[in-house]
Order: C-alpha cells, then sequence, then structure tokens
C-alpha cells in the first residue's frame, strides 16, 4: 500500500446526473491528486456547481464512480457491493471536506470567530476554549484578526468570504471546494479573496475551484477543466487549456470571457 | 429698508419666520372622542349594580390568587407543550418520509379544524367515553397497567392536554414557516461542515427561525392566557372557574368578571415584556437589529439632539 503512488483525492469516472428529464452531468471524467489545484471553467449551466455538489454528496448521483480519498461517496464498498451510508456516516465524510459557496452562506446569528469555531465545536465535539485561539490565527489567515466579534451582516462581502474560507479552514478538510467564490463580489473585493486562495494553494492545500476568473486560473492552477453540457470537453495545463484552446466550445467560451 | 406690509420677504433670507399648520379638525375629533368616553366611564362607574365594594373584596382574596395560579400554571405548560410538540409536528411535516408527514398532517388537520372549547369538553368528559385507561401489549391479552380514567386525568390535566394538544397544531405551523423562512444555502453550509441533521436543524436552523417564530409565538402565549378561561367549562380550577364558583352562589356576576377582566389585563399587559425582549435576543445578527435593540435609548438621544 505504502510503496504506490498517492491515490486522486477526487476519482470520477463517468459520473451522471439528472433532474427529472434533465440530463445535467453525461460522463464527468476528472482527477485531482494531493495537493493540485484544479480550475473548473465552463459556460452558465454546464452543470459545474451540479458537480461540486455531488463531491460532497449535497447532490446524489446518477451513474458512473466518484471516489473521494479512496471511497465511493455515500457509499460503502462491501463484498463487491456499495452500501449506502447513513446520514451520520455521511455527515463524517463531509467534515474532511470544505467548501466555500457563491453566497458565503455564513451563519448571520453567530460572530465571525463563531462562525470559524462552530465546526470543530459541533462536529468534532472541541472545547470551545481549546478552538478559540485556532479559530483567531486562522481569522489572522485571512487578514481579519481585527473584526472576530463582527457578526455576517457587519462584514463586506469580500471579509464574509474570507471568514467563510477560515470556517472550512477550521475542520482542517483534505479537500477544499469553491463554487464562484468571487462571483457575487463587487470587483475591487475579488482581489483579496483570490489573495486568500493564492496563499492556500501555495501551502499546499488541495482545491477544486469553479471560477470565471481567468486570470487566477492561469496563475494559480495545476489543471484546468473546461465543462460544456454536462461533460468536461478539455482539460490540461492552463496555459495550454487556456491560451491555446482546441476544443472549439473552449475556443468561443473565452472568447467571449477575455 | 424694511419691506411694506404685503410686500414678500428676500426668499434668501435664512432665517425666515415658520407658521406650524394647525390641525384644527384632529382637534375637535379628539375634544367629541374625550367627552364621549369620559360620560360612558362615568355612567358605568357610578352604576350601583357593579358593587366596587365586592370588586375590593375579591380582587386579592386567597380564592382569586389561587385560581391566577392555575392558570398562569395552564398558559406556560400548555405552550411549553405546544412549542415542543409542535417541533416535533413541524419537522415531521417537513420530513421525507411520507407517513410521518401525513400523520402530522392529519394531526393539525384534526385540532385546528374544531372548536377549542369541543376538545376541551372533550378531554374533561374522556372518561365517560373511555372509562378506564389501560396499557398493554397490543393484540393480546397482557396487561401492564390499568386505572380508572376520571382519577387518572382530574380536571385541571384535562384542560391541559386540551390546551396543549391543540396548541401544538397551531405552533407547529409556527415553527414550520420559521423553519422554511430560512435560507437553504444556510442546510448546506451546515451540512458541509460535517453536521449531521438534528445537529443542522439545532445550530443552524432552528435559533434563525426563532426570529420568524417568537413573535407570533408571543401572540400565542396571550391567546392561550385567555383561552384558559375556557377550561372552567369542566370545572378546571383557573381563575374564573373559581369566580364562577362564587358568583354561582352570591350572584353578583358582574363584579366578579370585573375582577377576572382587571387581573388578565394585568396579566397580558405584563405578557408583552418578555416577548419583546425575546425578539431583540433572536434578532442578532440582522442588519438594523441594532436599531430596535434599545428603543427608548434611541428616542431620548434624539430628543436630545434636538433640544
Ligand atoms: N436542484 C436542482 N433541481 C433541478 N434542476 C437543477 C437543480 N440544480 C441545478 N439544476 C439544473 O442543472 C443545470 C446545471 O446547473 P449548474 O448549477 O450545475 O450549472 P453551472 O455550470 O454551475 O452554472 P452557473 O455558471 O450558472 O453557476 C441547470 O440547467 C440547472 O437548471
Ligand atoms: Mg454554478
Amino acid at each position: 500500500m505504502s510503496s504506490a503512488p498517492p491515490a486522486p483525492v477526487i476519482d470520477a469516472r463517468g459520473v451522471t446526473k439528472s433532474f427529472g428529464t434533465n440530463t445535467v452531468l453525461r460522463g464527468i471524467d476528472l482527477e485531482v491528486h494531493p495537493g493540485q489545484v484544479v480550475c473548473l471553467l465552463g459556460p452558465s449551466g454546464s452543470g459545474k456547481s451540479t458537480f461540486l455538489r455531488c463531491v460532497n454528496h449535497l447532490e446524489r448521483i446518477d451513474g458512473g464512480r466518484l471516489l473521494v480519498d479512496g471511497q465511493d461517496v455515500g457509499y460503502e464498498l462491501r463484498h463487491g457491493k456499495l452500501y449506502e451510508l447513513t446520514e451520520r456516516r455521511i455527515a463524517r465524510r463531509r467534515a474532511e471536506i470544505g467548501m466555500v459557496f457563491q453566497r458565503f452562506n455564513l451563519f448571520p446569528h453567530r460572530t465571525a470567530l463563531e462562525n470559524v469555531v462552530e465546526g470543530p465545536v459541533v462536529v468534532r465535539r472541541r472545547s470551545r476554549a481549546q478552538v478559540l485561539e485556532r479559530g483567531r490565527e486562522l481569522l489572522d489567515r485571512v487578514g481579519l484578526a481585527d473584526r472576530a466579534s463582527a457578526y455576517p451582516s457587519q462584514l463586506s462581502g469580500g471579509q464574509q468570504q474570507r471568514v467563510a474560507i477560515a470556517r472550512a479552514l477550521a475542520m482542517e478538510p483534505r479537500l477544499l471546494l469553491f463554487d464562484e467564490p468571487t462571483s457575487a463580489l463587487d470587483p475591487e473585493l475579488v482581489g483579496e479573496v483570490l489573495d486568500v486562495m493564492r496563499d492556500l494553494a501555495r501551502d499546499g492545500m488541495t482545491m477544486l475551484v469553479v471560477t470565471h476568473e481567468v486570470g487566477f486560473a492561469r496563475e494559480v492552477a495545476d489543471v484546468a477543466a473546461f465543462m460544456a453540457d454536462g461533460v468536461i470537453v478539455e482539460t490540461g495545463p492552463p496555459r495550454q487549456v487556456l491560451d491555446d484552446p482546441q476544443h472549439e466550445r473552449t475556443q468561443s467560451f473565452l472568447a467571449r470571457v477575455l | 429698508m424694511t419691506p411694506a406690509p404685503g410686500v414678500t420677504a428676500d426668499p434668501a433670507d435664512p432665517a425666515l419666520p415658520v407658521v406650524p399648520l394647525r390641525h384644527r379638525g384632529r382637534f375637535v375629533a379628539g375634544l367629541i372622542v374625550l367627552v364621549l368616553t369620559a360620560s360612558f366611564l362615568v355612567n358605568v362607574a357610578g352604576n350601583p349594580n357593579l358593587d366596587w365594594p365586592t370588586v375590593g373584596e375579591y380582587l386579592f382574596a386567597p380564592l382569586t390568587f389561587r385560581g391566577l395560579v392555575v392558570t398562569l400554571w395552564l398558559t406556560f405548560a400548555g405552550m411549553a407543550i405546544g412549542i415542543v410538540g409542535g417541533v416535533v409536528v413541524a419537522v415531521m411535516r417537513l420530513s421525507a418520509n411520507p407517513v410521518l408527514r401525513t400523520v402530522a398532517g392529519l394531526y393539525v388537520w384534526v385540532f385546528r379544524g374544531t372548536p377549542i372549547l369541543i376538545q376541551i369538553i372533550f378531554w374533561g368528559f374522556l372518561g365517560a367515553f373511555v372509562p378506564t385507561i389501560t396499557l398493554g401489549i397490543p393484540f393480546t391479552d397482557v396487561v401492564l397497567y390499568s386505572a380508572q380514567t376520571s382519577t387518572l386525568i382530574p380536571a385541571t390535566v384535562a384542560a391541559l392536554l386540551a390546551l396543549g394538544l391543540n396548541e401544538i397544531a397551531y405552533g407547529s405551523e409556527i415553527v414550520r414557516a420559521g423553519i422554511q423562512a430560512v435560507d437553504h444555502g444556510q442546510t448546506e453550509a451546515a451540512k458541509s461542515l460535517g453536521m449531521t441533521p438534528a445537529q443542522t436543524l439545532r445550530r443552524v436552523v432552528l435559533p434563525q427561525a426563532m426570529r420568524v417564530i417568537v413573535p407570533p409565538m408571543g401572540n400565542e402565549t396571550l391567546t392561550m392566557l385567555k383561552t384558559t378561561a375556557l377550561v372552567s367549562v369542566i370545572a378546571g380550577q383557573d381563575l374564573l372557574s373559581n369566580l364562577q364558583a362564587v358568583y354561582a352562589q352570591n350572584f353578583k356576576v358582574i363584579p366578579l368578571l370585573i375582577v377576572a377582566s382587571i387581573w388578565f389585563l394585568v396579566l397580558t399587559t405584563l405578557f408583552t415584556i418578555p416577548q419583546r425582549r425575546l425578539e431583540q435576543r433572536f434578532g442578532r445578527g440582522v442588519a438594523g437589529s441594532a436599531v430596535a435593540r434599545r428603543p427608548f435609548a434611541r428616542a431620548l438621544e434624539t430628543w436630545k439632539a434636538r433640544r
């Protein structure tokens, strides 16, 4: 086991997903390796968010296999069969995956610091005193040490998103998922959030990022994947995918975005 | 040069005198209503049938206080049952399990669809329908426990049962509306931290739903306080039951009803104070709640600033 090359953190093979008659994912193949930053780009409605949500089982896949850390998302493989997991065990696995949302989704009734320590206290059952110090460190890391006692409604969008990142980091996740983390922000606030994400990438965090920030993808991503109509049509180093796209869908999308 | 009379003053003058509009209509209307109210009150208060000495005699009588204690107990215990049961029924109605959903829906349908007065009488006379209550294993003859219904359920307990079970139906609708008012993104954020559905409900959804739940629950408490008077039909030992027992003997119906009304007014007035405080507490972190937090302090500041 130990001599084998490190298994991919995410290993998607032919993942399909429909909402009623609307087939949204038509066979997604994607690998994300430890320490990699993979940026997922594509037109609206192509299924990027849906795929991301499948990875931490906010949506259930209909076909194919989706492995995180070698384990089927939402299932356990025993005696050649996939047994569906209980809610409790699904929750335990989700705790290993952080997620950052387009609309932040901070808990409005808790301060920035309380938001950050909520996961460790409730899910990991650490004592509040133990995690407060670490919570402050995380807020410091995203540049918000002085706003620990502010409520989300008293923070700017960029500050809220940075608290949301600190909240995800507090669980010490193996993997961070970002769903268009800067799309809801005023243009002048985008930079501060991307800076935090760049730091995380430098520190070796494994990240799957849905984004329209082509500049960020080009600079930070190890792999850029372009998605259209429920399939990944093109994937590779960002310089290749973004600067010399081979597929016609990628070319027309980039021509519109840039 | 001073302007001649009738000539307009300099429009650029920053210190022109201001004449406020006099609201003559308002003044006249206010005067009429005041006179009518005063003459009504004088007539009522002076009516010899009102018998103020009797009101005074019973206002602080031990029997009145015993009734008040029962009324308050019924109100709070009934609300406690209503809130706890309401959360359970609301969660059942929102659950993915169709059996739970249907049973919860039926419950709300029955208890909201029938008059509370009938429900109270029903529980009060349960002994007539079901003389003995038996706890056993269904479809066998094994009996674990059996007792007379009337000894098991005295009138006050029947009253509490009626009020509480009825309140669950209304409470569950309020809680359900509160839960549904919480943004779905909140549930997703809680789930992706690894919270179980129960943790998500307790730590994230319910605290935020409270903001929507507390104001109508406050109203429910006031309604419950006044509804307790209905349990007098089964002699529930509450305030009205006790006073009714008195006027059944001395026929001083009106003075004793005034005693009851005075106490209900006192209690309803007192009840609005904790309601305000709860609303502030659960408004935490919501934009604008800092403004609502201290209305008096703010009014005072505005007033000072104006002087
Ligand atoms: N819960 C749902 N129920 C039904 N249809 C859904 C649901 N979620 C997404 N869809 C549909 O799936 C398709 C893909 O949506 P998705 O949000 O994954 O796209 P996206 O690539 O993230 O787009 P965007 O860039 O606009 O965020 C859309 O047609 C959408 O209407
Ligand atoms: Mg999306």
